[in-house]
């Protein structure tokens, strides 16, 4: 049953990856229209879709820095130790 | 507790790991199951009954075994449910001796949450080092039994600090009771302490031991260990140093180190651990703010913790059990081979990643909150910043790079690859049964905690909450499909801090075989020369004086007696006429002489 969802979902990919788009317009959407901010605990959270920029912000960023610090001779060959 | 009579759950632990070799193999399983559910009735039982039990003396000493009340329940419940829920996915484990050793360890964690001085605490704590540690030395790799014994030696200079600490502090207060130290002057001790316990929970520096360990463990040890050490250790915290506010930052780094480190990982229960780093991270800091919503959050996350970390270790070791690997470089595109070992999985990524109605939405959310209440908004963006990498690797990055994207298993993976036996897929069900459950009935969880009055008027359900949440997860996985390519994991490690004692064992074992044995070969060749030379010397003349001198004297005379008793000898030839001949020839001499002198 898993595997069936699976792979009509897969079959459907464009689909799927357009809804999902959507997905995230609308949560913007919703955010700025009908989420009260009362909650907010600071002054930069009243931005509208303020945590949808924090989210794909932090999220690339953790990327990136992941990656350069990585790449600064953190990643090395698995038998490293063994040599 | 059985009315009034309190019997202590690592007894029952205990016993029930001694007498495992003496059961039939008919109902082995059974007594498996047995004792951790009669362990969970046992705490079950203490429910509402706080107090002081179980005390003796030793010497001067009261050792205090058993103090029941809401932060020690609260820890003890969740443990004996893990323990249930660990045995069962090791069922088919056949080898006696790795439940004993997990019972055991089991029995530590429980013993150091009800203990009430540093004695008893120390002991309890010592107990599950050194059964934990077998836990990775049945994997029986040869990586496995070198990271156990850097495991035990980190732990043991952990154990040397605490014990340091423990005697200097009943040199300052004269008892051992084990108590709020913190805040207040904290003293060398106070601080002793607390690094022995920060070793413990993985703060680091001291965490290096934490990835090295739980990722060469075995399928099951590493479920068991995931849930207890750090956990055994956040109480500890919590009971000693609540409101430290060194723990904050630390926490936070903590939880942003793990994110970093578990995203350039390869082997997936590597990057678990550095999560497990991360999530202890947000109990360390909740602990470190201290207010009474924030011990709350930090215990709930740690209950939360416990059941979704243990699941994500459960799903990935059941692919390290049926296909042999946990590497992404070896894996991938699984989900028709193991599609419910899939959806378990995901439903730990998705608690691990705080998604609403699963159980790190309501656990999570406090100890943010209680950062943005106390307006450290620092501390509150950091640890909202480290969820996201959170959700990236273990909610996102787990299951594209082994159930999805492009498969790189060697035809025998793919063979092998199926869902694991059914004590196993039991045990992830109930544990994610239990995710969703505390996720969507929060009166479960917050009834326990050890400020329940504070918990029941928290609401992680507020519509902003919900918004902002979801904003930041669906934006975390737009990030992370448009970078996909760029991200693709490769066969490395990252080499982390337990590269200074690696490499320092390294490097003493070179100066031991190389600056140190040159010495000694010096010293050596010195002693030769100056010692063993003349010494040699004074021995071949002794040796030489006493045959020539005194043997000489004591053979010469012996040869001279030798040669004058040959000389008559020949006189003395045996026949009579010679003997008459010389007889008659002295006396005529001595005649001649006579008569002519």
């Amino acid at each position: 049953m898993i595997v069936k969802l699976i792979d009509f979902l897969r079959d459907r990919l464009t689909l799927v990856v357009r809804s999902c788009y959507v997905l995230l317009a609308l949560v913007v959407l919703t955010d700025m229209l009908f989420v009260s901010k009362e909650h907010a605990h600071t002054a930069l959270e009243r931005i509208p879709g303020f945590w949808s920029i924090f989210g794909f912000v932090a999220c690339i960023l953790i990327i990136v820095f992941s990656k350069w610090f990585g790449h600064m001779g953190i990643m090395t060959r698995e038998d490293y130790y063994d040599k | 507790m059985i009315s009034n009579v309190w019997i202590h759950p690592s007894l029952i632990l205990v016993l029930g790991a001694l007498l495992l070799p003496l059961i039939p193999r008919q109902i082995r399983k059974a007594w498996l199951v047995a004792i951790p559910v009669l362990t969970f009735l046992d705490i079950l039982s203490m429910q509402g009954q706080n107090g002081i039990y179980g005390v003796l003396h030793f010497m001067e000493f009261p050792l205090t075994f058993g103090r029941v009340d809401g932060l020690s329940m609260v820890f003890a419940y969740i443990m004996a449910l893990m323990c249930i829920i660990g045995t069962i996915y090791g069922l088919h484990v056949e080898e006696e001796a790795q439940h004993i050793a997990a019972w055991l360890y089991v029995a530590g964690s429980l013993g150091v949450i009800f203990c009430a001085d540093y004695l008893v605490l120390f002991l309890f704590w010592e107990l599950m080092a050194f059964s934990s540690v077998f836990l990775v030395w049945f994997r029986r790799r040869k990586e496995s039994l070198a990271s156990g014994y850097r495991y035990l030696l980190v732990h043991t200079a952990g154990g040397l600090m605490l014990l340091a600490g423990f005697v200097l502090r009943y040199k300052v207060v004269g008892n051992f009771d084990f108590n709020l130290i913190a805040p207040g002057p904290m003293g060398i001790d106070s601080w002793l302490i607390m690094a022995g316990f920060m070793l413990n929970a993985a703060v680091p520096p001291l965490h290096a031991w934490l990835p090295d360990a739980y990722s060469e463990a075995t399928v099951t040890g590493a479920v068991f260990m995931c849930a207890f050490t750090t956990k055994t250790a956040v109480y500890a915290l919590a009971r000693g140093f609540a409101g430290t506010e060194i723990l904050v930052p630390l926490g936070t780094c903590m939880a942003l180190y793990g994110v970093v480190y578990a995203f350039l990982q390869n082997d997936s229960r590597k990057l678990l651990a550095y999560h497990v780093v991360s999530q202890v991270g947000y109990m360390v800091a909740g602990v470190g703010i201290g207010t009474q919503l924030a011990i709350n959050g930090a215990c709930a996350h740690a209950f939360a913790h416990i059941l979704y970390k243990g699941l994500l270790f459960m799903g990935c070791g059941s692919v390290l059990q049926m296909t042999g690997t946990s590497k992404f470089t070896e894996l991938g595109g699984l989900y028709k081979k193991m599609p419910r070992t899939f959806v378990l999985t995901l439903i730990g990524g998705l608690s691990i990643s705080a998604f609403p109605l699963f159980s790190g939405f309501v656990s999570k959310a406090m100890i943010v909150s209680a950062g943005f209440e106390a307006h450290n908004y620092t501390a509150a963006f950091l640890l909202t910043l480290a969820s996201v990498g959170t959700f990236q690797s273990t909610t996102l990055k787990i299951p594209y790079y082994i159930w999805f994207g492009k498969s790189n298993c060697s035809e025998e993976t793919l063979n092998k690859a199926v869902d694991p036996p059914l004590n196993m897929q039991t045990a992830m069900v109930i544990a994610a049964a239990l995710c969703v459950f505390i996720g969507c009935y929060t009166p479960y969880l917050y009834n326990m905690l050890p400020y329940p009055e504070i918990a029941a008027a928290y609401d992680p359900y507020t519509a902003y909450h919900i918004s902002e949440t979801m904003q930041i997860l669906l934006f975390t996985a737009f990030g992370f499909f448009l970078v996909l390519k760029r991200i693709t994991p490769h066969e490395t490690i990252s080499l982390d801090l337990d590269w200074f004692y690696r490499k320092g064992g390294r490097a003493f074992l070179w100066i031991a075989s190389k600056p140190v044995q040159l010495i000694d070969n010096l010293v050596g060749e010195l002693y030769r020369l100056i010692g063993l030379l003349p010494l040699m010397f004074t021995a071949r003349f002794c040796s030489w004086f006493d045959w020539h001198g005194i043997d000489g004297i004591v053979d010469g005379t012996a040869r001279t007696v030798r040669g004058t008793g040959a000389v008559f000898r020949r006189f003395q030839s045996g026949q009579l006429q010679y003997n008459i001949l010389f007889a008659v020839t002295i006396v005529a001499a001595v005649l001649l002489i006579y008569v002519f002198a």
